[in-house]
């Protein structure tokens, strides 16, 4: 009797708290929630209109349906079709993408409230109040399960008009994608001392989900393979929102919620706050570093070699993927204009190439901006400070991240164009210049995050916003009719389609000269203004 | 004596909250100057304003003859700097660190007399013997201590002509607070100079030639810690033959307490004579007079901050 009592008295003291540190979470999150949020409730809710629009009859919609299944390409993009109705073509247009999107937006959540907190040591000062040993877990998930709630019940009640049990699944399998990398992220969070691996942890199980589905749909239609099934994504497409839903599948969710939840729970039971499972080795005693460009390689050399793994492989699967996409050659000609309108003009191997080549152009933006924003990082932390009180010029500090960023997305779009080279066995030379020729447009991007970090360094962060939008007007523009006026936002809009299209200079160098002009006035703007601590 | 810094007039805002409010400081070259001031005085402003971080709104200042602002890099090749907060990278062991800063400060130029690392490599050993750094340990495993212990290392073993130093013993132990007492002495000796903002009462009247103390923004006193003692006042406590006469009419008296024989009083230390003239008339028993201390110097002007605060 007394034991138990005893037991469960220390139960509920491992939660003390766990409330207050949610509300916090919350508050903390109350701008970057809703974003996501609403970004991703957007994206969804505009396809059924998008897709209506383009395929209005039925026959349409069987036709788009049978092509898109006879695809192999097409399906380890996107992922297998399952039904004709508007509903479960809008499950297939965007529902792994909408799943990876709450996947990230879980993942971020729950880093952000464990391991950065205890990296910062925010969270000793927490964890010396009333406050239980599992609180602060507990809150982070709690809150990922809030905003991946909240989440669910948006996109349930938005595509309700085209079904609700659809609805329902197709919002529960975005929702358990979500659920299930917030417990992913809470493992990582244990295993690593740094948020920033522990988040590079996460985002690496979220790729191989990806890999495994899109290899496992290659080669099923039907979304049967063991590959697809490995993968939550897999389940996610399975579920078979507005296509005879399986509900049986939300089981596998919440059976592998559990489980990883687990494993966090009995991980951070074991260990110290602010330690981690993977420890660190000490480093040498005497250093080599001399220049502000060796210092800015050395922070950034390990995140440029993982962007290089991944842009490498990425070339090779989709190179490896272009002959497929010959296979639709169908009569529907509004595929094809899609098709066409996301980046090619001539052959559709050419067009399936053109358009991952942009693809990747859109992903280097990420690199850019974020490899840009390591000045602002610096700044903000109070490093910068000491390195700027030696001899060093605003300018050449600032340099030295420049190079890495700039020329590391040059690197890494070369990579994609050898990789995609290397996968297709054929024109490497047009490949090549097909991911360089790019470059100026992610430039542009990064021109944008050196003008906004150099004028109002308190709203550098918005680069993100920046680049997100020029992601989502690539990726999913073109399929929502967007007018041209908005396409054109994009410096990607302008550029010549290779390969397959003519090559044009001047869009290029044009964007050359306005990624150059953002960059030199943002550095004008650091040089004159206060540094901020 | 030439000036190692001279400010005048320094005025420095962010948005609408003054930081700086015409702040002027002299520091003398060769000397040890103690920067005192409660927290938000705008100490670390200063200190930011003069390594040309920050941008003076108006006012002047000068750092070794130079513009902090316009000349800061080559400024910087003769100054160390400690800030209050060290933060270190969290993949970089303390030794790479401290030859980074060692090397930037050289500027990348050419070796000078077998030196490629801007720092004396046998004072760079010995520094870390002394303050006991286990170099090749990450940043991210350092304690507050130890990171501050980084700077100190990197800044003491820089050949510079001036060294800032941030209240740069906040996280050290008193064994370690102890080696940096000596090692300013040391460069002290070899005629650097150092510009010190502190809270610690005692290091500041061991190690400082002269202080100033700051206020919202304004210097309210500067001077050797001798001439700021007359600016307070000296704890008198005596037993007398007779009864005291007129103690209370002398200027610069406070505080006077007579029960009987026995008196209590502050004086204004500059104003000490003519009561102990009065006292001795009276005919001294016993008489203890307590010197003026920091503390006392410190708690006038902040509590003087905080009577302002309460208007």
């Amino acid at each position: 009797m007394t034991t138990a009592f005893a037991v469960r008295t220390g139960s509920t003291r491992q939660l003390a708290g766990t409330g207050t540190l949610l509300r916090f979470a919350l508050r903390r999150d109350r701008v970057m929630l809703p974003v996501w949020i609403a970004v991703n409730t957007l994206m969804v809710l505009s396809m059924p209109n998008a897709l209506g629009a383009v395929y209005p009859t039925e026959a349409d919609r069987v036709g788009l349906m049978r092509q898109m299944q006879a695809n192999s390409s097409l399906r380890a993009m996107i992922g297998p079709v399952f039904g004709d109705s508007v509903g479960a073509l809008t499950a297939w247009r965007i529902g792994v993408f909408a799943a990876v999107l709450a996947a990230v937006m879980s993942l971020l959540v729950v880093v952000r409230h464990t391991r950065d907190e205890e990296e910062s040591g925010r969270q000793e000062l927490v964890a010396s109040g009333m406050v239980g040993r599992r609180a602060s877990l507990t809150a982070a998930l709690l809150a990922a399960a809030v905003a991946d709630g909240v989440l669910a019940l948006l996109l349930a009640v938005g595509l309700a008009g085209q079904g609700s049990a659809g609805a329902v699944a197709f919002s529960l399998g975005v929702a358990g994608v979500g659920l299930l990398f917030a417990t992913t992220a809470a493992i990582a969070a244990q295993l690593t001392e740094s948020a920033r691996l522990a988040r590079g942890l996460t985002s690496a199980v979220l790729g191989t989900a990806f890999v495994l589905r899109a290899a496992g749909d290659a080669a099923t239609d039907d979304g049967s393979s063991v590959l697809t099934w490995l993968s939550p994504l897999g389940w996610a497409e399975n579920l078979r929102a507005y296509a005879g839903e399986r509900w049986w599948v939300l089981l596998l969710f919440a059976a592998a919620v559990a489980a990883q939840g687990a494993v966090a729970y009995a991980l951070a039971g074991r260990r110290d706050v602010g330690m981690s499972f993977l420890s660190t080795r000490p480093g040498p005693a005497a250093g080599r570093l001399g220049s502000a460009g060796a210092l800015a390689w050395r922070l950034q050399r390990g995140s440029v070699l993982g962007w290089s793994a991944g842009f490498l492989i990425a070339g090779v699967v989709y190179g490896g993927m272009a002959e497929g996409a010959a296979d639709l050659v169908g009569d529907n000609a509004q595929a094809r204009e899609i098709f066409e309108r996301m980046g090619g003009q001539a052959a559709l191997t050419d067009a399936f190439l053109a358009a991952m080549a942009g693809v990747m152009g859109l992903v280097a933006t990420l690199y850019v901006v974020g490899s840009v924003l390591r000045l602002h990082g610096e700044e903000t932390s109070g490093r910068a400070e000491a390195v700027l009180a030696g001899p060093l010029g605003r300018l050449r500090w600032a340099a030295g991240h420049l190079l890495v960023a700039f020329g590391g997305a040059a690197w890494l779009m070369l990579l994609a164009g050898l990789g995609l080279a290397a996968g297709h066995g054929r024109e490497a030379g047009a490949l090549v210049g097909a991911c360089l020729v790019q470059v100026p447009a992610v430039w542009v991007l990064g021109g944008a995050a050196v003008l906004l970090y150099g004028l109002v360094p308190r709203a550098a962060p918005t680069a993100w916003g920046v680049a997100g939008a020029v992601v989502l007007i690539g990726w999913i523009g073109p399929a929502l009719d967007l007018p041209q006026r908005v396409l054109d936002l994009s410096p990607f809009g302008h550029l010549p389609k290779l390969p397959g299209g003519a090559m044009h200079w001047s869009p290029p160098l044009v964007l050359l000269c306005l990624a150059a002009a953002l960059t030199a006035t943002g550095l004008a703007g650091l040089r004159r203004r206060d540094m901020t601590t | 004596m030439t000036k190692a810094i001279t400010v005048s007039g320094l005025h420095k805002s962010f948005g609408r909250t003054p930081a700086l409010d015409g702040l002027d400081l002299e520091v003398g070259t060769g000397e040890v100057h103690g920067f005192l001031g409660p927290n938000g005085a705008g100490k670390s402003t200063t200190l930011r304003v003069l390594l040309g971080l920050l941008r003076a709104d108006a006012g002047t200042a000068q750092v070794l003859g130079r513009d902090p602002w316009r000349d800061a890099v080559e400024l910087h090749r003769h100054i160390a700097y400690v800030p209050g907060d060290v933060t270190l990278w969290r993949n970089l062991s303390g030794g790479e660190v401290i030859d980074l800063y060692g090397r930037l400060r050289q500027g990348g130029r050419a070796e000078r007399g077998g030196r490629s690392d801007g720092l004396d490599p046998r004072r760079r050993a010995e520094l870390i013997e002394r303050f006991e750094l286990d170099p090749t340990k990450k940043g991210r495993t350092y304690s507050k201590g130890n990171r501050q212990k980084v700077a100190l290392v990197a800044a003491f073993a820089s050949d510079v002509d001036l060294l800032i130093l941030d209240e740069p013993t906040a996280g050290l132990d008193p064994l370690m607070e102890e080696v940096f007492q000596r090692c300013v002495a040391e460069e002290r000796g070899r005629g650097r100079t150092i510009l010190l903002s502190s809270h610690i009462l005692s290091e500041v009247e061991q190690l400082c030639d002269r202080v100033s103390i700051i206020r919202r923004g304004r210097t309210v006193e500067s001077g050797s810690l001798a001439d700021l003692r007359h600016l307070t006042r000296t704890s008198v406590a005596a037993e007398l033959a007779g009864p005291p006469d007129g103690l209370a009419r002398l200027p610069g008296v406070h505080d006077l307490d007579v029960q009987g024989r026995r008196v209590r009083l502050q004086v204004d230390t500059d104003r000490l004579d003519a009561v102990l003239r009065r006292l001795s008339e009276a005919g001294v028993r016993s008489l203890t007079s307590t010197p003026p201390t920091l503390e006392e110097l410190f708690l006038r002007h902040y509590t003087a901050d905080d009577d302002e605060e309460a208007r």
